[in-house]
């Protein structure tokens, strides 16, 4: 075994001991030992990755003396591997941009409080996509919900203590409906490692008695991670919880927490169910139409919004939307098309939410588009790094948003019956998008002669300009160079079943 | 017949004290146990008022819940929506349980290989007469590290929503308001009964590899009795014996030596090392590896938690 197999098991039990750690360290400390670690586990993580490539195939990885029914094993392949070197790399990039925000927002003596949060964050998004138990994936959910609710609530106003709230109880009503389902999946199988239970139902589902529970189970596990990540019918707690908190939770919460739970789904698709039994179970479809909805209705939703900030959060749903759109094809196509999409939707959502903090700070403070004008002028980073988001979202070439709208195409022309409104749903929502953030790109380079507010360089915010330059660079690579990724998607999804 | 003592003198003994509480002329409460109630946070009357009126204000002009026949249509479909829909939930999930396999069916598929191994090997495998917790901590220890890990970000958060930020709150001192009251019985009950429970929580600990309990539970019994003892004394010498540098220090002290040691472990059993960790003799208190020491981690990291809950919900403050 070679030494480079522990780096997966390294990264998830060092970012559980830094955030152990920071609990004991002033301020300035806690910052330095997140940001090392959050380096640090970017590049094990690649590592990983390379390795995996090198060696095609994904492997297991006992976590103690005793083998996988008995104790417990993660398992990295390629895919788990990307997923984990990605999160890790927007997480650092969120971070560094957001630290100003943080340092104004945020009490004082909390400051420690909050790297606690972030470490034990990546930790768990980590064990989630590692994880081949499905019980240990319940233990880090639960620790994912808490360290979101705890990111939303740190700066302390009435309307993020409320967001808390909200996102807590839809939280925790999509763990239950998760942990239901796994008991129900143990009483019916007998196991909780992934490929036991994948074993078991390829029995059960022959089997006419064990219709109905198979079919409940997936179910509630499916409504569960819907729920807890936002898709449309179940989005009312996230306008709130990413428009007011402070603007590193905002890019966390959207890009890294709830593509956490998407990941799990489709490892549940492909791992635990089995790809043909949920795709007989039709509750593939309730996803594709939901997707579809979301698309449209959170556009909307956002097209109406007078608040920068919250109308890049309404923006979020109709992009949760797509990606469920993606999975309910039931297609391998459709599911690269959503895993890029995961990634698109990550670099772009947090460099949108980074750049917008950007643009009202030039406005002083303020969030409504008539105070905008002319902040393209004010702060030109923050300009080009909004305009490159939306150019992205909105699906223009050479940027990421254009290869997975080009992927989700390509999925539905292979279909018979989802083809024609997967691609009217894909236009309008194209248009709808492009309305909301054309809107605001227009809006805040239309020069104002005698603006009132006072314009910023880049040279005097060195760590703001990184931030957007690595933002832009990587939606630009991931959109001209996607050949190699969606081959690493592909090989990634062959070896998950 | 006995010398009758000077007045003064007699005024001082017991039988004196007796007399007095039988005739009703003296209470030996008062002035040793504290009657009066805690002091309330009073808010005056307009501001109730007013916050009513805008309330009101609000209903009738804004949404124009009086009037609006929309409104008061939507809000008895959204009632009658709801309901059918959670009584169709009801039945779905009781008719699902229904096809599940039964309790104690002795060829269910629960009953497979894993706990065969658990109930027959683990007492060689872990040193752990009690088969619990050998599984918590030695199986399936990655889990059980995540849970304590839930513990722990579960009191960051309510740090974060709780805890008072110093000198924010202006000079009146509201520490006054939650202090417990001082009582003679409480304190008395206390002096005898916190070192007893503490004892017994400790030994719930120490004894989680050799009888029912470990660190949740015992770690539970050492949290109550803590709180007891805040309660009888007041945080000024509660303050003495367990403050925040207290709370911190544990708690990563221990979980940091519960990651330390579950790497150390997870690291030899994935790359087929030998643990060079005894297990000792089965039933002794020193035995089982790195279970006792992983309990007495658990149990220091659940009784900080709890008592910290309890700090922040009463105070903001330790």
């Amino acid at each position: 075994m070679s030494f480079v197999q522990n780096f997966p098991f390294f990264t998830i039990l060092m970012c559980l001991l830094a955030g152990v750690i920071c609990s004991i360290l002033p301020k300035k400390g806690a910052r330095i030992v997140n940001t090392a670690l959050i380096i640090v586990t970017c590049i094990m993580s690649f590592v990983t990755l390379m390795f995996t490539i090198k060696t095609g195939e994904c492997y297991v990885y006992m976590m103690g003396h005793f083998p996988a029914p008995w104790g417990n094993e993660i398992r990295i392949g390629v895919l788990e591997a990307i997923m984990a070197t990605f999160f890790c790399f927007i997480m650092l990039l969120s971070m560094l941009g957001g630290r100003k925000k943080l340092d104004e927002e945020v009490e004082d003596t909390k400051h420690n409080l909050y790297y606690i949060l972030v470490n034990l964050l990546l930790s768990s998004l980590l064990a989630l996509v590692y994880t081949n138990d499905l019980f240990t994936a319940y233990v880090f959910v639960e620790i994912n919900t808490i360290a979101a609710a705890g990111l939303i609530m740190i700066r302390q106003i009435g309307r993020t203590i409320e967001a808390a709230v909200r996102y807590m109880i839809m939280s925790l009503l999509g763990s239950g409906l998760l942990l239901m389902g796994i008991c129900m999946l143990y009483d019916l199988t007998g196991h909780l490692l992934m490929s036991n239970i994948k074993d078991s139902i390829a029995v059960l589902a022959n089997d006419p008695s064990y219709h109905m529970p198979l079919m409940v189970t997936i179910t509630i596990m499916s409504v569960g991670l819907c729920i807890k990540s936002a898709l449309f019918p179940f989005h009312a707690w996230l306008p709130d919880a990413y428009g007011y908190s402070t603007v590193s939770s905002a890019a966390i919460l959207s890009s890294l927490v709830s593509k956490g739970y998407i990941f799990l789904l489709i490892k549940i698709i492909y791992r635990v169910i089995g790809f043909e039994v949920y795709k007989n179970s039709h509750i593939m479809n309730v996803l594709f139409v939901f997707g579809l909805c979301g698309m449209i209705f959170g556009s909307v939703s956002a097209i109406r919004e007078n608040d920068i900030r919250r109308m890049i959060a309404f923006s979020s749903v109709a992009q949760i939307g797509y990606i469920y759109m993606g999975i309910g094809m039931g297609t391998e196509m459709g599911m690269i098309a959503a895993i890029f999409h995961i990634f698109t939707h990550a670099a772009t959502k947090s460099l949108l939410f980074i750049a917008g903090i950007g643009i009202t700070d030039v406005s002083g403070f303020n969030r409504k588009f008539i105070e905008l004008t002319g902040a393209g002028y004010r702060n030109k980073i923050a300009g080009i790094g909004f305009t490159v988001g939306s150019l992205s979202m909105v699906g223009v070439p050479l940027f990421s948003g254009f290869i997975s709208k080009l992927l989700f195409a390509q999925g539905a022309v292979q279909l018979t019956g989802k083809m024609m409104p997967t691609l009217v749903c894909l236009a309008i929502s194209t248009i709808l998008n492009a309305i909301y953030f054309m809107k605001t790109v227009i809006r805040i380079y239309t020069p104002v002669p005698d603006s009132k507010y006072e314009s910023i360089g880049a040279m005097s915010m060195k760590l703001y300009t990184v931030t957007m330059i690595g933002f832009v660079v990587l939606n630009i690579y991931l959109g001209v160079n996607s050949t190699p990724i969606v081959d690493l998607i592909k090989q990634g999804l062959s070896m998950f079943s | 017949m006995s010398k009758k003592k000077p007045d003064f003198e007699y005024e001082r003994t017991g039988a004196y004290k007796f007399f007095k509480w039988l005739s009703g002329e003296e209470d030996p409460y008062v002035g040793k146990v504290e009657m009066k109630p805690q002091r309330v946070k009073k808010t005056s009357k307009e501001t109730i008022q007013d916050r009513m009126a805008e309330k009101r204000m609000r209903r009738d002009k804004v949404y124009e819940v009086e009037d609006n026949r929309i409104v008061k249509g939507f809000n008895k479909l959204y009632y009658l929506v709801a309901i059918i829909f959670l009584v169709v939930l009801f039945i779905t999930l009781v008719d699902t349980v229904s096809f599940l396999p039964p309790v104690g069916q002795a060829d269910k598929a629960v009953n497979n290989e894993v706990p065969a191994r658990y109930i027959e090997n683990g007492l060689q495998e872990t040193g752990s007469v009690n088969i619990v917790t050998g599984m918590i901590l030695d199986y399936r220890a990655f889990d059980t590290l995540g849970e304590s890990n839930v513990l722990f970000v579960a009191t960051i958060t309510v740090l974060i929503l709780l805890q008072a930020s110093k000198g924010k709150r202006g000079a009146v001192d509201y520490s006054m308001y939650f202090e417990p009251l001082d009582d003679a019985i409480l304190r008395a009950s206390a002096t005898i009964l916190v070192p007893v429970i503490a004892i017994f929580g400790i030994y719930v600990v120490l004894n989680g590899h050799l009888s029912p309990g470990g660190g949740f539970s015992g770690g539970a019994i050492i949290g109550s009795a803590l709180i007891l003892y805040q309660n009888a004394y007041g945080f000024k010498k509660a303050k003495k014996l367990f403050n925040e540098k207290t709370y911190k220090t544990i708690s990563a002290v221990a979980l940091a030596t519960y990651c330390c040691c579950k790497m150390y472990s997870f690291f030899t059993g994935a790359n087929h090392l030998e643990s060079h960790i005894p297990l000792g003799v089965a039933g002794h208190i020193l035995s089982s590896g790195l279970i006792l020491i992983l309990n007495i981690c658990v149990g220091m990291v659940v009784s900080c938690t709890m008592y910290a809950f309890y700090v922040m919900f009463r105070k903001g403050d330790f």
